[in-house]
């Protein structure tokens, strides 16, 4: 006879916890066929609410650590996937058709997401070096700026690729000491609850990376308002590029929203860079007296 | 060799004061060269001057005596569309395909010639804004020319602006900038925009728009295309035209963070891009190790400086308890002998306050930390008869949740709090929506790195206030905008990475 398999109950990854949504609401996500596969939580506008406190909670220790142990950590996150890369590309093909072209292509994304963190993992300690500067001031005074954190950073990830569009949405921001805040893919939120899986094992500590699943609808309102974002980053229509924007210019808040429309190719040698590094940071110039 | 030994008698006892009183008073010193006013200045479009298509013309005031300086020319939506056509132009047939090094020795030019009549662009300045002759002398030009200086020699180093990527112009720029600084703040936006090869159509604000005018003659003089940088004068609406404008492949601005925001929601719809330069409620803070008098006069210039007509100004002063009462009776006694009057004397310290309007706002706010219980100190100095004046003012026992301590006065307003650890400095520092600039005075060069890093703001100033520099970087944190003005940074604001 054979065995009944244990099915894993979907869980985001909020404040270094699994936690199902304070609503209890939750979608069906169906396979290719149609069939059921599992239960992803509805994340409401209270759980977001809630996973910007636990971000801002971890927010100063996480900024405070050496470059180099966030470089680490960040490298360690990249085992995590590489260690099963297999089940993220299987999480990819939840609700595919199999096709073997599909299977290359769930492969090939898990692959450059892992490069993409390796990659940025490696500029945790250099970015400073080539966006922060010495000032030749024209007095005496030792003139500097440096680059530091901008806070808490709402993601909204793109529809597909979920998985490599999320880690290229997120690896820049923490890597300089944001901690975040995402929306995963509402159309393929799988892989973003296996990345949580992982991110919890990789030394990262809780609250530093914060995945939601849910609507957009619901939950954009939120990112646009919530003082607490100081940025925004990631992929959105032009309704939602409107309201977010709306939202955010009562708080002042960064945003980097890219259009949902234009074809955006997160494989180009361009997707990954020190700009997107830059583009989650403040920069702070210090005027230092020099004499005795 | 004479040396001199304190009196052992005197030995902790207070140092003599040296208060005149009326004893001795001062002679005016008015400045007297020719500012070279028009008495009527037009639009500055296509390299030419011209007047507005409505006819339509406007006021400008020297609010130090209440009189018409000059009329100005009131843009109109097709006078900015002509700017904007002008500025296209320019940069598909001449900036934008120039080598970076040609554009530099432009921009060379504008900065000497700049020099050459810096005395005389101080008076207008003076006279168009109310602030003291010594600061428009000794800061506003000089720096103006120095950000046009600095600028130049980017033009054809842009490669080395991005780290790893190419970088390119981005086509027609619309600014629009405030009353406090005028000709420096056209400095600031137009020196990086230029050099970076992109063409400039710039407002300056209504009540002083007269030096980016002169500038505009020198502009001509330099020999620039025609349209690289057009001038359109007028109020908020022509503003509003200018950052809503189409053509503008980015929009700047710097003033309130109220228009500010409004300016962000009004472009909610569309992907401009932006920087911002808003407000700011900065705090000073004195520890009990600083050089106090050395702190005092940062102070005093922290908050005096151009009639407290700073987005940075130090409008907040956090002093730790233990020297709260020494630190306030210095302020009182420096307050005695600030001169306040004429802007166009040489002697003066703070001069007019820019407009009927902003007298008013800071009267209000005044009137309201009184009621809200602070306590209020203003020397009996004597105000002129005519113009907009405001006396030096110190608020002492001002608590966090006072509007004194919350809202951005831009007058020169000293609201006075008190702290005990190093800790609730920074809390109370960075409480507050704003995040533009900060100070610190303490002789300790750890604390000084240390509270540099957990102020939360884009400028931070340790034992000295308000010092300025082209390659340092300038721009705020929170609502005090985004983007960044001088250094390398700040030219990455009028690029696009290629």
């Amino acid at each position: 006879m054979s065995r009944l398999p244990i099915t894993k109950t979907p869980k985001v990854y909020v404040g270094g916890a699994f936690i199902r949504s304070e609503s209890a609401r939750v979608f069906p996500l169906r396979d290719a066929a149609g069939a059921f596969f599992a239960h992803i939580p509805q994340c409401t506008r209270k759980d977001l609410r809630n996973a910007i406190e636990a971000a801002a909670a971890a927010g100063p220790g996480w900024a405070k650590r050496t470059a180099y142990n966030r470089g680490q950590i960040l490298y360690r996150l990249a085992e995590m996937l590489e260690a099963r890369s297999a089940e993220l590309a299987a999480a990819l093909l939840v609700g595919v058709k199999a096709t073997p072209r599909a299977r290359a292509a769930a492969a090939r994304e898990v692959a450059a997401t892992i490069d993409r963190i390796i990659y940025y993992a490696g500029w945790a300690d250099k970015y400073e070096q080539l966006l922060g500067s010495v000032n030749p001031v024209a007095a005496p005074y030792f003139n500097f700026t440096v680059t530091e954190p901008m806070g808490v950073v709402g993601v909204l990830a793109p529809a597909t690729p979920a998985l490599l569009g999320l880690a290229s949405l997120l690896a820049p921001a923490i890597v300089s000491g944001n901690t975040v805040v995402a929306l995963a893919s509402e159309s393929q939120p799988y892989p973003a609850i296996l990345l949580g899986e992982m991110l919890a094992t990789s030394d990262l500590p809780g609250g530093v990376v914060n995945l939601l699943t849910g609507f957009r609808r619901e939950l954009v309102p939120t990112f646009a308002t919530h003082t607490h974002l100081r940025a925004l980053s990631g992929v959105a229509t032009a309704g939602e590029r409107r309201a977010l924007r709306l939202g955010a210019a009562e708080s002042v808040k960064r945003t980097r929203l890219r259009p949902a429309e234009d074809r955006i190719d997160w494989y180009a040698a361009d997707a990954q860079s020190l700009a997107a590094v830059g583009d989650t940071l403040e920069y702070k110039t210090t005027w230092h007296p020099i004499g005795a | 060799m004479a040396t001199f030994t304190l009196n052992p008698r005197r030995r902790g006892r207070p140092a003599p004061e040296l208060i005149f009183g009326d004893l001795w008073p001062y002679d005016p010193a008015p400045e007297t060269a020719d500012p070279k006013l028009l008495a009527r200045y037009g639009l500055f479009i296509n390299g030419r001057f011209t007047p507005a298509k409505s006819g339509q013309v406007f006021d400008s005031i020297n609010p130090a005596t209440e009189r018409k300086l000059a009329e100005l020319a009131r843009a109109g939506t097709a006078d900015v569309n002509a700017a904007y056509a002008a500025a296209q132009r320019a940069f598909d047939t001449t900036w934008g395909r120039m080598p970076g090094r040609e554009r530099a020795k432009y921009l060379f030019r504008i900065a000497r010639l700049l020099q050459d009549r810096a005395r005389e662009f101080a008076v207008a300045e003076t006279m168009d804004g109310g602030k003291p002759i010594k600061e428009s002398r000794d800061f506003d030009v000089p720096m103006a020319a120095a950000h046009f200086f600095y600028h130049a020699g980017w033009a054809d180093k842009l490669d080395y602006v991005a780290p790893g990527r190419r970088v390119a112009p981005l086509g027609v720029v619309g600014q629009v900038i405030p009353w406090n600084f005028p000709l420096l703040m056209c400095a600031w936006k137009l020196a990086p925009a230029l050099a970076m090869g992109n063409c400039v159509v710039l407002k300056p604000a209504e009540t002083t728009s007269i030096t980016a005018l002169k500038l505009a003659e020198i502009i001509q003089d330099a020999d620039l295309p025609p349209g690289v940088v057009n001038i359109v004068t007028g109020a908020g609406e022509v503003g509003a035209a200018v950052m809503g404008h189409r053509t503008a492949a980015k929009v700047a601005f710097t003033g309130s963070t109220e228009v500010g925001k409004s300016i962000l929601r009004s472009l909610a719809g569309t992907d401009q891009k932006m920087t911002l330069e808003l407000g700011g409620k900065a705090a000073n803070i004195i520890f009990d190790d600083a050089p106090l008098d050395q702190a005092v006069e940062g102070v005093i210039n922290g908050i005096f400086f151009n009639q407290g007509h700073v987005c940075c100004a130090g409008s907040r002063l956090l002093v730790q308890e233990s020297i709260a009462g020494r630190v306030l009776a210095k302020l009182k006694q420096r307050l005695q002998v600030l001169r306040v009057g004429d802007p166009l004397d040489k002697n003066t310290d703070l001069g007019a306050i820019n407009s009927r309007e902003q007298l008013r706002k800071i009267t209000a706010l005044v009137k309201a930390g009184v009621r809200e219980g602070a306590e209020l100190y203003q020397p009996a100095c004597v105000l002129p008869a005519r113009g907009w004046y405001f006396r030096p003012t110190l608020f002492s026992g001002v608590t966090m949740s006072q509007r004194i301590a919350r809202e951005e006065i831009f007058g020169p307003v000293l609201s006075i709090l008190t702290f005990r650890t190093p800790e609730e400095a920074v809390e109370k520092a960075n409480n507050t929506a704003y995040g533009l600039s900060a100070g610190v005075w303490t002789d300790k060069g750890a604390r000084i790195l240390k509270l540099a890093t957990e102020l939360k703001a884009g400028v931070v100033w340790a034992n000295t206030y308000n010092k300025f520099d082209p390659a340092s970087p300038f721009g705020g944190y929170k609502e005090s905008g985004f983007g960044r003005e001088g250094g390398r940074q700040g030219l990455l604001d009028y690029c696009r990475l290629a």
